[in-house]
C-alpha cells in the first residue's frame, strides 16, 4: 500500500496505479481526454494536470501518467492548475470548435471563445483510437502519422486499414465522437478510416451480425473455442 | 590487426606502431569531413595521389585524411608536416605546384594561406591563425593528428590507453568517482553531472544495463558531433568502453542520424577493427569485461534525440517522448537501466582518465568544467566549429576567433543552445558561457550551436523563424507543445506581416507559459525560449512592429518600403533594369523613383546600386 494526499485527504493506493486513477476512485474531479482505465496512460491532451509536491519540489505535472508515490502530495485545485486548465481548454477549443465535450469544458471553466483563429477538426489527437486497437483489439490498424502541426492519426495509407476488423472499439472509445460507424444488411464501415467489410449472417436466426473478416480474426486468435461458434450471432450461441 | 589480448599486448603494439613511424617524414593532411567533401576534397586527394605517383614520391611522401578539423569556412585545408604549413580552400589545380614548390623546394604558395581580415597579413602556420590560436581543442584537435578510419593511428596517439587503465587500475566504482570529481556534465543540452547518472544506472537493480551514444544531433547548423564520430570515431567508442565498464553494461548503442552516413560509416568500420582484434567482444584484454556496441540509424526528427523518443526509436517503435517520471538509468531502453549521453560527452572520457579529475576540474568554471565545441555559424568571419574552456567570454569567441562581423556590421544578438535557445544581446557579449550563466540570460548551453546575427537582423522575425521549425519539429503528442508552438508561430507571422494587435505581447508570454509548464519533453518545455529572450531584449522592437507598423532592421517586407535618396542618385538607371516588377521609374542621368505600390520590397534594387542611394526604412 503507497499512501499520499490528495488536497489534504489521506488516500491508499497500489504499487503502479497513476494519481489521476486513485483521485477519480476517491470521488476528485479532474478533467481528462486521452486516459481510460483499460488503457496505458499515454499523457497527450495535458488536461488532467495536477501540482504534486514530492520532497521539496512542487510541481506542474499531468496525473494520468504519475505513478503514486509514498508520501507526495497532490494539489488537484490551485490557481496555477486551474489557469493551465483553462489555456489547454483553449487550445483545444481553437482546434475543435464544435466538439460537444470540449464546449462543456469550455463552459464549465469559462473559457470564453479562443484568440486564435478556429479549425474545424474534430479529432483532438487522444490516440485512445490508436491505443485501444493496439492493446486491446491487437491489430493495429491505426497509428499516428506525420508530426507536429501535421500529425494525424490514420490508416498507414490514410485509408482501407487492411488489418481493420471494423469492431468499432475506436468508435466506441472516441472522446468527440468523431469516428462514425455505418452499417446495413450486408456491410459495415468505419467511416474515418475508409474500412468497408462485408457482413456474415448468423446459421441459426439469418440475421446479419458481424463482419466476416472480423469472426476470422476471433477465430485465430481464440482457442477451444467449439467449431461453428462464430457462424452464430451472439443471441443464438 | 592482430589480436590484443591483454594490456601489455596493447603497448607492445602501440610501442611498434610508434617505432616504425617517423615524425620528421614529409606528410600532406587535408580534411575531408562532409564539409570539405562539399568543397570538392575528394577530387583534391584523388589528384594528391596521382601526382605523387606520377612523380614517384608515393614512398617519399605521406597522405593523410583526416576528419574535419573545425575551419569550415576554409575548407578543403592541405597541412603540410613537420612545418605545419597551412593551405586553405585547396584545389586539384592546386596539388602540383604544393608539391614541386612546398614539398620538394621548402618554399611556400601565397596565394593559398590563410589571409588574417583585420591586418591583411598572410598566415603560414596553422596554430598562428587566430582560429586557432585562441582555441583549446582538448578533444576535436586529435582528428588533425590522425585519419579516423585507421585504428593504427589511434593507438599511436595513445588510443585505449585510458581503457587499459580503467582495467587494470580502477574498480567500476573508482571510475565513476573520477567521473564525478571530475566535474563532466553532459554536452547534450541539459548538462546532467555525467557521473552521477552513471552512478544511479550502475545502482538500478535488472539483469542487463545498456549504453548509448547520443549522435542524433538535430539542432539545425550545428555538427559538432558529427565532426568529431567522422574525425575520430574511437575516442567515442573508447569513452563507451569505460563507461560500459563503470556501469556493468555488456551492450551499446550508437544512435546515428540518417542524414550522417559518413559519420556512420566512420564509426561501423571502427566497431569492426576493435572486434577484430578482440577490444569488443568477450574478455576485453583479457579481463572479465565483455561488451559490444551496435549502430543504429535514427529516424530522422529533431525529437528523436530526446531521451526517450531516442529509446523508442531504438526498440522500433514510433520516435516519441514518454514521461520521465521514472528515469531512464532505471528503467530506459528495453525498459531495462540505460545510460544515455551525447557523443561529445562520451569524447571526454578517455581524456580524464588519462589526464586525472584534477587536471580536468582546472579547466572551466565553478560548475562547468572542461572545454565546450560551439559551431559558430551566421554572421561572423570564420564560421567552423571552435572548442573553447568553459567561461570563455561570447565576446572572445565571436571577435578573437570567429574574426568578428563581416562587412563591418554591427553585432547584435548571438544565439545559442540551438533553436529552442535563447537570443542573447550586443550587451550582454561579456558573460562567460558556461551552463548557469547562459541559463541565466534565458538561453541555455544546448548541444553548442551558437549563431551570430548582426544589426541586420530582426529579432521578431528570428523569433518567428525559430518557433516555425519548433511547431513542425514538435512530434505533436502534447496538446500544449502541438497547438501552442503553432498559436505563438502565427501570432509571430501576424505581427511580422503589420498585423500585429495590442496584446499580442501578452498572448505569447501567456502561450509560453503553458508551452513550458504544461509539456511532456524538454521540446516542449524549452520551445519558448526564443520567443521570451527577444520579447526580454527586444521588446521595443516587438512594439515597433505592433504599434508603428515599422520594421525597425528593415526585414519584414510588409512593414519596409523603399525610396531612393535625391541626394545620392545619379540616374544610372541600373534599379530600373533590376527591378523585377517595374516599379522604378526616371530617365537617364535624372532622379529615379520607387512607385511603394508596385514594390514587391525584393531588394534587386539595393543589391545594384553602387550608390548606396536606395533606401529602406
Ligand atoms: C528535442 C530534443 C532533442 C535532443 N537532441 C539531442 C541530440 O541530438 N543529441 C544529444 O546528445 N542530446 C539531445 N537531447 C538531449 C537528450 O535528451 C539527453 O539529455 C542527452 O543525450 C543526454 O546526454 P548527456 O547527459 O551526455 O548530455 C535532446 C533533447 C530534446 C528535448
Ligand atoms: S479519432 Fe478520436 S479517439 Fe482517435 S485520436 Fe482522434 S479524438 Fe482521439
Ligand atoms: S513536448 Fe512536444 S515534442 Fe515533447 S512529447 Fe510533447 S508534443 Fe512531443
Ligand atoms: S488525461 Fe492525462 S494528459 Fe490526457
Amino acid at each position: 500500500m503507497i499512501k499520499f494526499t490528495i488536497d489534504g485527504m489521506e488516500v491508499e493506493a497500489e504499487e503502479g496505479q497513476n494519481v489521476l486513477q486513485v483521485a477519480l476512485d476517491n470521488g476528485f474531479d479532474i478533467p481528462h481526454l486521452c486516459y481510460h482505465e483499460a488503457l496505458e496512460p499515454y499523457g497527450a491532451c495535458r488536461l488532467c494536470q495536477v501540482e504534486i509536491t514530492r520532497g521539496n519540489k512542487t510541481r506542474l505535472t499531468t496525473s494520468c501518467n504519475y505513478p503514486v508515490l509514498e508520501g507526495i502530495s497532490v494539489q488537484t485545485g490551485t490557481e496555477k492548475v486551474i489557469k493551465a486548465r483553462k489555456m489547454v481548454i483553449e487550445l483545444l477549443l481553437a482546434r475543435s470548435p464544435n466538439v460537444p465535450i470540449i464546449k462543456e469544458l469550455a463552459e464549465e471553466y469559462s473559457v470564453g471563445a479562443p484568440r486564435f483563429t478556429l479549425g474545424d477538426d474534430d479529432c483532438i489527437l487522444c490516440g485512445m483510437c490508436e491505443r485501444v486497437c493496439r492493446e486491446i483489439v491487437g491489430v493495429e490498424a491505426i497509428s499516428f502519422l506525420g508530426r507536429g502541426s501535421n500529425r494525424k492519426v490514420g490508416p498507414p495509407l490514410e485509408i482501407n486499414p487492411q488489418t481493420c476488423i471494423a469492431c468499432g472499439a475506436c468508435v466506441y472509445i472516441c472522446p468527440t465522437d468523431c469516428i462514425k460507424v455505418e452499417e446495413n444488411e450486408n456491410e459495415r464501415t468505419i467511416v474515418r478510416w475508409g474500412r468497408t467489410l462485408p457482413m456474415k449472417r448468423c446459421k441459426v436466426c439469418g440475421r446479419s451480425f458481424a463482419p466476416w473478416f472480423q469472426l476470422d480474426y476471433f477465430g485465430k486468435i481464440t482457442e477451444g473455442i467449439p467449431k461453428g461458434f462464430w457462424d452464430k450471432c451472439p443471441d443464438c450461441r | 590487426m592482430k589480436s590484443i589480448n591483454s594490456p601489455q599486448e596493447l603497448q607492445k603494439i602501440r610501442e611498434e606502431i610508434v617505432g616504425r613511424r617517423n615524425p620528421e617524414k614529409p606528410c600532406i593532411a587535408i580534411t575531408s569531413g562532409t564539409s570539405a567533401r562539399a568543397y570538392g576534397s575528394e577530387k583534391v586527394i584523388e589528384t594528391l595521389r596521382a601526382e605523387l605517383e606520377k612523380q614517384g614520391l608515393t614512398e617519399k611522401i605521406d597522405i593523410r585524411v583526416t576528419g574535419g578539423q573545425g575551419f569550415d569556412e576554409r575548407e578543403p585545408l592541405v597541412i603540410i608536416y613537420p612545418q605545419d604549413i597551412l593551405y586553405q580552400r585547396v584545389k586539384p589545380e592546386d596539388i602540383a605546384e604544393i608539391i614541386s614548390e612546398t614539398l620538394l623546394r621548402n618554399k611556400i604558395i601565397d596565394r593559398l594561406l590563410y589571409t588574417d581580415p583585420k591586418t591583411g597579413e598572410k598566415i603560414v602556420h596553422k596554430n598562428n591563425i587566430p582560429f586557432y590560436k585562441m582555441q583549446t581543442p582538448l578533444i576535436f584537435g586529435n582528428n588533425s593528428n590522425i585519419d579516423p578510419t585507421s585504428i593504427e593511428d589511434y593507438l599511436a596517439i595513445g588510443g585505449y590507453s585510458s581503457l587499459a587503465k580503467v582495467l587494470t587500475e580502477f574498480t567500476p566504482e573508482q571510475v565513476i568517482d573520477i567521473i564525478k570529481k571530475s566535474g563532466l556534465r553532459g554536452r547534450g543540452g541539459g548538462g546532467f553531472p555525467t557521473g552521477i547518472k552513471w552512478e544511479s544506472c550502475r545502482a538500478a537493480h535488472g539483469d542487463k544495463h545498456y549504453v548509448i551514444c547520443n549522435a542524433d544531433e538535430g539542432d539545425p547548423g550545428a555538427y559538432m558531433d558529427r565532426g568529431l564520430l567522422e574525425g575520430n570515431p574511437h575516442s567515442i567508442l573508447e569513452g563507451m568502453m569505460i563507461g560500459a565498464y563503470a556501469i556493468g553494461s555488456d551492450e551499446g548503442y550508437v544512435y546515428v542520424r540518417h542524414e550522417y552516413p559518413l559519420a556512420s560509416e566512420n564509426v561501423e568500420l571502427s566497431i569492426e577493427q576493435l572486434r577484430e582484434c578482440g577490444l569488443l567482444g568477450e574478455g576485453i584484454l583479457g579481463t572479465g569485461l565483455n561488451f559490444d556496441i551496435k549502430v543504429s540509424g535514427g529516424g530522422g526528427a529533431f525529437v528523436c534525440g530526446e531521451s526517450t523518443a531516442l529509446m523508442a526509436s531504438l526498440e522500433g517503435k514510433a520516435g516519441e517522448p514518454r514521461a520521465k517520471h521514472i528515469h531512464t538509468v532505471e528503467s530506459g531502453l528495453w525498459d531495462k537501466p540505460t545510460d544515455l549521453n551525447n557523443v561529445e560527452t562520451w569524447a571526454n572520457v578517455p581524456l580524464i582518465i588519462n589526464k586525472g579529475a584534477d587536471w580536468y576540474r582546472d579547466i572551466g568554471t565553478e560548475k562547468s568544467k572542461g572545454t565546450k565545441i560551439f559551431s559558430l555559424v551566421g554572421k561572423v568571419n570564420n564560421t567552423g566549429l571552435v572548442e573553447v574552456p568553459m567561461g570563455m567570454t561570447i565576446n572572445d569567441i565571436v571577435y578573437e576567433i570567429g574574426g568578428g562581423v563581416p562587412n563591418g556590421r554591427e553585432l547584435k544578438a548571438v544565439q545559442t543552445g540551438g533553436p529552442s535557445g535563447g537570443a542573447i544581446p550586443a550587451s550582454l557579449m561579456d558573460i562567460p558561457v558556461d551552463y548557469d550563466k547562459l541559463k541565466e540570460v534565458g538561453s541555455m548551453m544546448g548541444s553548442g550551436g551558437m549563431i551570430v546575427m548582426d544589426d541586420k537582423t530582426c529579432m521578431v522575425d528570428i523569433a518567428r523563424y525559430f518557433m516555425n521549425f519548433l511547431k513542425d519539429e514538435s512530434c505533436g503528442k502534447c496538446t500544449t507543445c502541438r497547438e501552442g508552438t503553432r498559436r505563438m508561430y502565427e501570432v509571430l507571422d501576424a505581427i511580422t506581416q503589420g498585423e500585429g494587435k495590442e496584446g499580442d505581447i501578452e498572448l505569447l508570454e501567456e502561450l509560453s507559459w503553458i508551452v513550458a509548464e504544461g509539456s511532456l519533453c524538454a521540446l516542449g518545455q524549452t520551445a519558448p525560449n526564443p520567443v521570451l529572450s527577444t520579447i526580454r531584449y527586444f521588446r521595443d522592437e516587438y512594439e515597433a512592429h505592433i504599434k508603428g507598423k515599422h520594421c525597425p532592421a528593415g526585414v519584414c517586407k510588409a512593414l519596409i518600403t523603399y525610396s531612393i535618396d535625391e541626394e545620392a542618385c545619379t540616374g544610372c538607371g541600373a534599379c530600373k533594369k533590376a527591378c523585377p516588377v517595374e516599379a522604378i521609374m526616371g530617365e537617364k542621368k535624372e532622379l529615379h523613383k520607387i512607385d511603394p505600390d508596385k514594390c514587391i520590397r525584393c531588394g534587386a534594387c539595393i543589391a545594384v546600386c553602387n550608390f548606396d542611394a536606395v533606401k529602406v526604412v
